[in-house]
């Protein structure tokens, strides 16, 4: 039986109560609107993207507390980070909340993201985790339509 | 939790005996993450007494045929299981002829009935379909589709802080442009309980004719379609302990008889040519296709297990069960009720602040309590309370106070996790 705090662990309780980077930089480049239509989660990421890098990534919406610190911790991991790294870190983080890859294979590549790990033994929950990241994914490709997790 | 110990025995629901209800349903009986099932989705779906089950077991070990059209036994007896089932129907919801029990898939598919094949050749451009605040999106989308493909207007019946209906602006909401008022029994979301019989007199008043949705009425409650006077009447099986997949729309006689089929195909025909075909009588004309045979039988089977039990008898224990789940609630911090109409259907609505209501599900899923989170398929519900989605626990005649108990503690466990 998963225990509950495996998934609402401290670090994740805190990033939902403090979510981080939560802002419109009135620089951005690039944005999309992510929507999951279960739970009623609405998140917009915002990034500014200059010669392949993310230089700035922030968001705006309202979610439960797995989306809300995705999303959260999302923006403080990838700020710096090159469209490419983005593309792969995305994989690793999928990989991750699916089950596809073990915590411990990941927990080097991915750093404080390891921590939802947790989200694995709730199938219901991956796509909570992974709307701030494919509504970022579509903010990269340019997209004009909104991210639907569903 | 002291205020809602104190409520008398005797009130406890007219001597229903929940534990022996409680063995006739196997589903119930089950552990979910190591804890014994609470069960407290039943406006999703219920569950299904073994009665039911056997009644669809039944039918595939010995009865299986095709209906209405086999000369031998088999279909002979199917035929008749599915028509007594028909009369089952008529007799629970006191219609006035069994050619106005139609068989459909469930509540949603009796709406967009009416929508297509009683509103669509109708109405006029600038006409108006009139619904309420609190409809589920199966009486709203059936009817958008039609006003926009004939330029009629939707308006809605506002409803106050409490989800209750603002009769006053019903009232002056029924022009002369109102072709039908389409409005839910009880609500989904809210738990709230229409004055459908007032209603139904204000629209008659003006000619106007009235559909009612009641997905939600039919399992707790006595529903008398011919005192109510409602025009068409909508619900599902699945939610009255009947299986998924099959409902009933109620007609009057006079207006299914006017109206064109919904759906073109087999058994809703007389005779055939490549000419002309001319269709076959009330019900059948809106029955095309082999139907679900196996669930119109086995919703006979759910309408008389529940006579057996008494729809009284039923309403009262649910409405003991929700006074005192609503008392249990009263003392939680920072627990929020959403839908505090004073007529009320077992349904507790509620948000737990600064706790998303997905988050609460999963935690309350965890001690084994079943619950539905999100928008319960009533968007404009949720925007009218500004909420994104509410946890609801939604009773039936089967759950017991402990279970209520055991809600209010996995409540008491969401806020300790979020502390």
């Amino acid at each position: 039986m998963p225990d509950l705090r495996e998934l609402y662990q401290q670090v994740i309780l805190d990033h939902h109560k403090k979510p981080r980077n939560f802002r419109v930089p009135a620089d951005a480049n690039k944005h999309a609107d992510g929507f999951n239509p279960l739970c009623g989660d609405k998140v917009t990421v915002y990034v500014r993207i200059e010669d392949g890098v993310v230089r700035d990534i922030a968001f705006q919406g309202s979610g439960c507390a797995i989306s809300t610190a995705s999303a959260s911790m999302m923006t403080e991991f990838l700020k710096g980070k090159s469209e490419v790294e983005v593309a792969r870190i995305f994989e690793r983080f999928h990989d991750l909340v699916t089950g596809k890859s073990s915590p411990d294979a990941d927990a080097s590549s991915l750093g404080k993201l390891a921590v939802f790990s947790g989200v694995r033994d709730y199938p219901v929950r991956v796509k909570c985790a992974t709307l701030a990241w494919h509504t970022l994914r579509a903010a990269l490709d340019g997209s004009q339509e909104t991210v639907a997790t569903e | 939790m002291k205020s809602a110990n104190k409520i008398p025995l005797m009130e406890r629901g007219a001597g229903l005996d929940v534990q022996k209800i409680r063995r006739d349903f196997p589903a119930l009986h089950q552990d979910v993450h190591g804890k014994p099932l609470v069960y407290l989705d039943n406006a999703a779906t219920s569950q299904k007494p073994q009665a039911v089950i056997d009644a669809l077991v039944g039918f595939y070990t010995k009865d299986c045929s095709n209906i209405h059209r086999g000369v031998h036994l088999l279909s002979e007896r199917a035929t008749k299981a599915y028509e007594d089932s028909r009369m089952k129907v008529k007799h629970f919801i006191r219609a006035g002829h069994e050619k106005e029990i139609i068989f459909v898939r469930g509540a949603t598919e009796g709406i967009n009935l009416v929508a297509q094949s009683y509103a669509r050749p109708l109405l006029q451009p600038g006409d108006e379909i009139l619904i309420s605040a609190m409809e589920h999106h199966s009486n709203i989308v059936p009817w958008q589709i039609v006003c926009e493909e004939r330029g009629a207007c939707l308006r809605i019946i506002p409803m106050n802080s409490h989800g209750e209906l603002e009769m006053d602006q019903y009232e002056s909401l029924l022009s002369s442009r109102v072709r039908l008022v389409a409005v839910t029994q009880v609500s989904n979301a809210l738990g709230t309980v229409n004055p459908v019989r007032r209603i139904i007199e204000l629209a008659h008043a003006r000619n106007i004719p009235v559909l009612l949705d009641g997905a939600q009425a039919v399992p707790h409650t006595k529903v008398d379609v011919a005192q109510l006077d409602c025009d068409f009447y909508a619900f599902s099986g699945h939610k009255m302990y009947g299986p998924t997949g099959v409902g009933v729309l109620y007609g009057k006689a006079h207006l299914l008889e006017a109206m064109p089929p919904y759906q073109g195909g087999g058994d809703m025909i007389s005779s055939v040519t490549f000419e002309k075909t001319i269709y076959n009588r009330l019900p059948y004309k809106f029955e095309a296709g082999t139907p679900n045979i196996a669930g119109g039988i086995a919703l006979g089977a759910a309408i008389d297990y529940l006579q057996e039990i008494g729809m009284d008898r039923i309403a009262a224990y649910e409405h003991d069960l929700l006074v005192y789940a609503t008392a249990a609630f009263a003392p939680l911090a920072g627990v929020r009720l959403i839908g505090t109409a004073k007529e009320k259907a077992g349904v507790l609505s509620f948000v737990v602040d600064g706790v998303h209501p997905h988050d609460v599900g999963t935690i309350l899923d965890q001690e084994g309590i079943a619950i539905r989170t999100g928008h319960h398929c009533a968007q404009p519900v949720m925007d009218f309370f500004h909420v994104p989605a509410t946890a609801r626990a939604s009773l039936a005649f089967y759950n017991t106070r402990e279970e209520i108990d055991a809600l209010v503690a996995g409540i008491r466990k969401v806020a300790e996790v979020f502390s």
